[in-house]
């Protein structure tokens, strides 16, 4: 299964005036792969997807997607190439249904074309969508207003979201943050199970014990430039990672 | 010594508006009439308006609301999207300078003249916009308010299409009911229109544009031409209401771009609380008579209407359609504690 090579990374720069974001990062990310990104606190994980995503314009550096040059493309154009992404600050539009918030994707071009969307259906996709997630369907909960649901459900949410768009490559930021334990034990065998099913998983967090259990690579971020790129364990046992984690003042 | 009887008030939804959100399924007359009578009862109402002010100068204020209507509705689509608009005189003074323009110069017939100044209008407008909706909040706003100034501006420093003097003599309806029947079906065909569009998947997007639009461009849609299409729907109904006032006064001038065709419907929407269209439309059909009435106080018009505004806005911030529609759907009842 790990053959073709989805997404490359070449020399990627992001400054904001004098702070270096990120900083000349490359990586090639294979089918298939759970890839998870790491790093303390400011370490520019969530610029790093930004520019995966077109969130944010790189200065310098060039991102291919599948043979096609993706760098500073329009977020929806890249959303619709097939790359999901999910956010760290739970967005969602509060004062519609939980199961409304999917129509959005619904609607957008990428998945029309794959048919069978029209007005309608479009609700029972949605209401398909938020079952998978462990929104019971026949529960009041897919019906609720987003604003007046858990954090953690939210969450949950926003994935459903990432997945209404069928990626081929999935950017989760921190999807874990602010979910209790239990809820995090429920969501993980779905990743997972996504995962096996052959969707290329991109996923930044803090919760190490977790992702180590999907990861099977993971590419460790300080300051903006990559520290480290290998297995887990691998990773965590690379000196400058351990001072990084432990906050031992880098020499040089 | 007994303690005093206290009651507190019950307010329960009623059951057909809790079937009624997504299944229509109608069961008896009763239910039939509670959801359309509110629907049917405006719409009969402005159609046989026109036969009690016929003639007089009631008949114009009525046109006049209508016109005022249609751009109220314009700006409150705007908004649906979070495109704030302070300039719905922009659209109108388009739409009344084409139409104006089209039959001063080339003598083109009014049933020409009016459906050509909608859709060239409406295109001409979005062009001008397309340009600034990657702005967001405040800063599209402050360009829709410079937009009409800046062509009320160049109409009388370049002297074109009249200039100050504006464009006189133009053709007028065959008839005052034609004029005023465009009218109230325009606002009649807009509001249900509206309320109908935003309730699709369509303006679903269009809502969540407004709530987050970096979830939407997430989603895959391009949030931009989503934003045009809005913009071009809003551009055409208000340069239809710009076109027909033209052809009611049989004249054009630079007092199309004026500040009034921005602030009231602004204040209408606002009043009849935003979001719902129907909102827009009711505030209009009170304040636009309201000022006729109040004209009659002289230079006190203008403080008096202000301060009925600010006095909407602090006692019902939600809008006036939104409290009726509440009140409505729900029955009260005093139980004791």
């Amino acid at each position: 299964m790990q053959d073709e090579i989805i997404l490359k990374v070449e020399h990627l720069t992001k400054r904001f005036g004098g702070v270096v974001a990120v900083d000349d990062v490359s990586f090639d990310l294979r089918k298939g792969e759970f890839l998870g990104l790491i790093g303390p606190n400011g370490s520019g994980k969530t610029t790093l997807i930004n520019l995966i995503t077109g969130f944010v314009k790189p200065t310098s550096g060039k991102i291919t997607y599948r043979d096609a040059n993706i760098t500073a493309k329009a977020p929806y154009a890249i959303a619709c190439l097939g790359v999901s992404r999910s956010f760290q600050m739970v967005r969602a539009f509060h004062k519609l249904p939980a199961f409304k918030n999917l129509i959005v994707p619904l609607y957008s071009p990428r998945v029309k074309k794959f048919g069978g969307g029209r007005y309608g259906e479009r609700d029972d996709v949605a209401i398909d969508l938020l079952d998978d997630l462990g929104f019971e369907r026949d529960s009041a909960v897919p019906y609720k207003t987003a604003g007046s649901l858990p954090h953690g459900y939210l969450k949950r949410l926003d994935l459903a979201r990432c997945m209404a768009l069928r990626p081929d490559l999935l950017i989760l930021d921190e999807l874990f943050s602010g979910m209790a334990m239990s809820e995090v034990a429920a969501t993980l065998p779905l990743i997972e199970k996504f995962n096996r099913e052959g969707l290329t998983i991109v996923m930044a967090e803090h919760r190490l014990k977790e992702l180590f259990r999907v990861a099977n690579r993971v590419i460790v971020l300080n300051f903006g430039r990559k520290i480290a790129d290998g297995s887990p364990k691998e990773a965590m046992e690379t000196e400058e990672v351990q001072k990084a984690y432990l906050g031992i003042e880098v020499d040089g | 010594m007994s303690e005093p009887v206290r009651y507190r008030r019950e307010r329960i939804d009623r059951g057909i508006k809790v079937r009624a959100d997504t299944v229509f399924v109608l069961a008896t007359l009763r239910d039939m009439t509670y959801l359309f009578l509110p629907r049917f009862l405006p719409v009969l109402a402005l159609l046989v308006l026109p036969f009690f002010v016929s003639g007089g100068y009631w008949e114009k204020v009525l046109f006049y609301s209508c016109m005022f209507a249609l751009l109220a509705l314009s700006w409150d689509l705007m908004a649906s999207v979070g495109l704030v608009s302070l300039g719905q005189a922009l659209f109108f003074g388009v739409g009344a300078y084409i139409s104006g323009g089209l039959n001063h110069y080339l003598k083109m017939p009014i049933y020409l003249s009016i459906p050509l100044a909608t859709l060239a209008g409406a295109f001409f407008c979005t062009l001008l916009l397309v340009s600034v909706l990657r702005l967001r909040g405040v800063y599209f706003s402050m360009v829709t308010l410079i937009l009409p100034l800046l062509f009320a501006h160049l109409i009388e420093t370049l002297d074109i299409l009249g200039g100050t003097h504006g464009l006189l003599s133009l053709t007028p309806f065959p008839s005052g009911w034609l004029a005023m029947y465009l009218g109230i079906f325009a606002v009649i065909i807009c509001l249900f229109g509206f309320r109908k569009l935003i309730n699709e998947d369509f303006g679903l997007v269009l809502k969540g544009i407004k709530d987050d639009d970096r979830v939407v461009m997430a989603g895959g849609i391009n949030i931009y031409w989503y934003k045009a299409q809005a913009i071009f729907i809003a551009g055409g109904v208000g340069c239809f209401a710009g076109a027909l006032m033209t052809h009611y006064y049989q004249f054009v001038g630079r007092s199309v771009f004026a500040l009034d065709y921005t602030v009231l419907p602004l204040a209408s929407a606002v009043l009849g609380g935003p979001g719902s269209f129907a909102g827009a439309t009711i505030g209009t059909f009170l304040l636009v008579p309201l000022s006729e009435v109040l004209r009659a106080l002289g230079g006190l018009r203008m403080a008096l209407y202000g301060a009925i505004l600010i006095a909407a806005l602090v006692i019902l911030p939600e809008g006036l359609f939104h409290y009726i529609e509440r009140k409505y759907h729900q029955f009260e009842r005093d139980v004791r504690v």
